[in-house]
């Protein structure tokens, strides 16, 4: 059966520093992978080229068997109808309330009217345990967990066929980052959409894919199951996994 | 050779900010005539410019027309052709104080907020977030604060060419000791219609290159709050030389022998 995404010798420098080189992944329809990854492995940079922020220099990224590396943007704004992006910092539009951030797909696209886009936006942030008066207020004054929250609101206010999760519990508390990481599940199931994460914690990474792929010195170096990685003797995924400091991963610290 | 390579670093970076901002303005203009287009963003910017910038205006233009007035008063007093000032007030505010300094002081309030704005979004992922978002960033944000700084900007200086030519009639009339009528039956016989013209096209131009400016500083703007702070500073400078270069562009233009 042909991967809803499929990355293939995906390579991206940037000046003489090659983040990535030669990527390759498949996602299946309706499946939920992990990227897993140290910091500046390029899971950002993978995610990016995937969303067509950033152009691979080389290699092949297909979207339902389509090559999505060298679309117009006319093109490129049809690929994106059906995709849904939690960033890492929310990204919430600062000028805008809460309920139109959720609806701005819906009203961009002209899907829908106003007071429809708003009743669905009500509807999107009940799902993700926000109360319909959160959709009057402002962005800045919401918590980091709450932007989240709604972020992933507007992630999946389109009904998206994939989702996009960039670091999704990065910078919560422990409690809020499983909250978090229960209403990805929660979403996804709800959905039914294939589902691509990258993250660095563990935690989230076990509890919202079906599969993780580690990500090291620009390629894929492993996949599997969950279940599997704690058992993993690569050396490798064993040191990121039990965070090591020795180990073939050398962090970069200035003394 | 580090003296040349230097040198030959600073002219190919000059090129290739010269090379991506013509891009960028291409790119503007030729989205201000393609569907889809954000009323509501561009009443919110031409409140923004035209409405909050009246106060800075009106003030700049006010006191550029009492110190016109007030150092005319002196030159002329030496040939006794005291007359004249009506004449140098109305002509100096319409043709190039109202434009310039008006432009200068936009530049200052709207150019810079325009790029922290921006820059702000940019460097929270806000601009990437519109992309996944099927929304053009250029058309969503860039193109209705042009719009809006090239319809109001004109309308801001033919105000500040009102406040300034009263500014200019207080001190001749209440300093000076001018007669009001013969004032401002002075000012009306000299004024004329391509005075003010010139000064509004002039506006228009401003308004372009200061939303311009804004925007393209805000939207390549990179590296966290430091470089919001930079893509501030750069915008007001380079929309502040660019303002006096096409003011005698335009001068020229209108008036030129």
């Amino acid at each position: 059966m042909e991967p809803k995404i499929q990355l293939r010798g995906v390579t991206k420098a940037f000046g003489p520093k090659k983040v990535l080189t030669g990527v390759d992944l498949d996602v299946a329809r309706g499946e939920s992978v992990v990227i897993i990854g140290g910091s500046g492995t390029g899971k950002s940079v993978t995610l990016k080229c995937i969303l067509g922020l950033l152009t691979p220099d080389s290699g092949s990224i297909r979207i339902d068997g389509r090559e999505v590396t060298a679309l117009s943007t006319a093109e490129r704004d049809r690929v994106n109808r059906q995709v849904g992006m939690l960033f890492q910092g929310g990204a919430l539009f600062d000028s805008l309330p809460v309920w139109e951030n959720v609806a701005f797909g819906l009203l961009s696209r002209k899907q829908c009217g106003r007071e429809e886009a708003r009743e669905i936006a009500v509807g999107k942030l009940a799902l993700v345990g926000l109360k319909p008066h959160i959709a009057d207020a402002w962005p800045a004054d919401l918590s980091i967990g709450m932007q989240k929250r709604v972020g992933l609101a507007r992630a999946i206010a389109t009904d998206p066929e994939i989702i996009f999760f960039d670091e999704p519990t990065t910078g919560l508390d422990p409690i809020m980052a499983d909250m978090i990481n229960e209403l990805i599940v929660h979403v996804n199931r709800e959905v039914g959409a294939t589902a691509l994460s990258i993250s660095h914690d563990m935690e989230s990474a076990r509890k919202t894919g079906d599969r993780i792929a580690m990500l090291y010195q620009g390629r894929i170096v492993w996949t599997g199951h969950p279940d599997a990685i704690d058992g993993e003797t690569d050396p490798v995924v064993d040191q990121f996994v039990h965070g090591r400091v020795d180990g073939p991963i050398k962090m970069q610290v200035r003394a | 050779m580090k003296l040349l390579q230097a040198i030959g670093r600073v002219f190919l970076a000059f090129l290739g900010t010269t090379g991506r901002l013509t891009l960028f303005a291409l790119t503007s203009v030729t989205h201000c005539f393609l569907p889809p287009y954000y009323p509501r963003i561009m009443i919110r910017q031409m409140i923004e410019i035209g409405y909050f910038s009246l106060p800075v205006v009106g003030l700049t233009a006010i006191f550029a027309g009492m110190v016109l007035a007030l150092q005319s008063y002196t030159g002329f007093a030496r040939f006794s052709a005291e007359g004249a000032i009506a004449n140098v007030v109305v002509l100096s505010v319409t043709r190039e104080l109202a434009p310039v300094l008006g432009g200068l002081m936009i530049a200052g309030r709207v150019g810079a907020s325009m790029a922290a704005e921006i820059g702000t979004m940019r460097v929270t992922e806000q601009i990437d977030a519109l992309t996944t978002l099927s929304t053009n960033a250029i058309k969503y944000l860039v193109v209705p604060r042009i719009i809006a700084g090239v319809i109001m900007l004109p309308f801001l200086i033919f105000v500040a060419d009102v406040i300034g030519v009263f500014g200019g009639f207080l001190v001749s009339v209440y300093k000076l000791g001018f007669n009001p009528a013969i004032y401002l039956q002075n000012t009306w016989d000299f004024l004329e219609a391509l005075d003010v013209i010139s000064g509004l096209v002039k506006a228009a131009v401003f308004g372009f290159l200061v939303a311009l400016m804004g925007c393209y500083h805000g939207y390549y703007s990179k590296g966290g709050a430091q470089g919001v702070g930079a893509a501030t500073t750069n915008s007001v400078v380079s929309a502040s030389i660019l303002i006096l270069c096409f003011n005698y562009i335009l001068t020229e233009a209108f008036f030129g022998l």
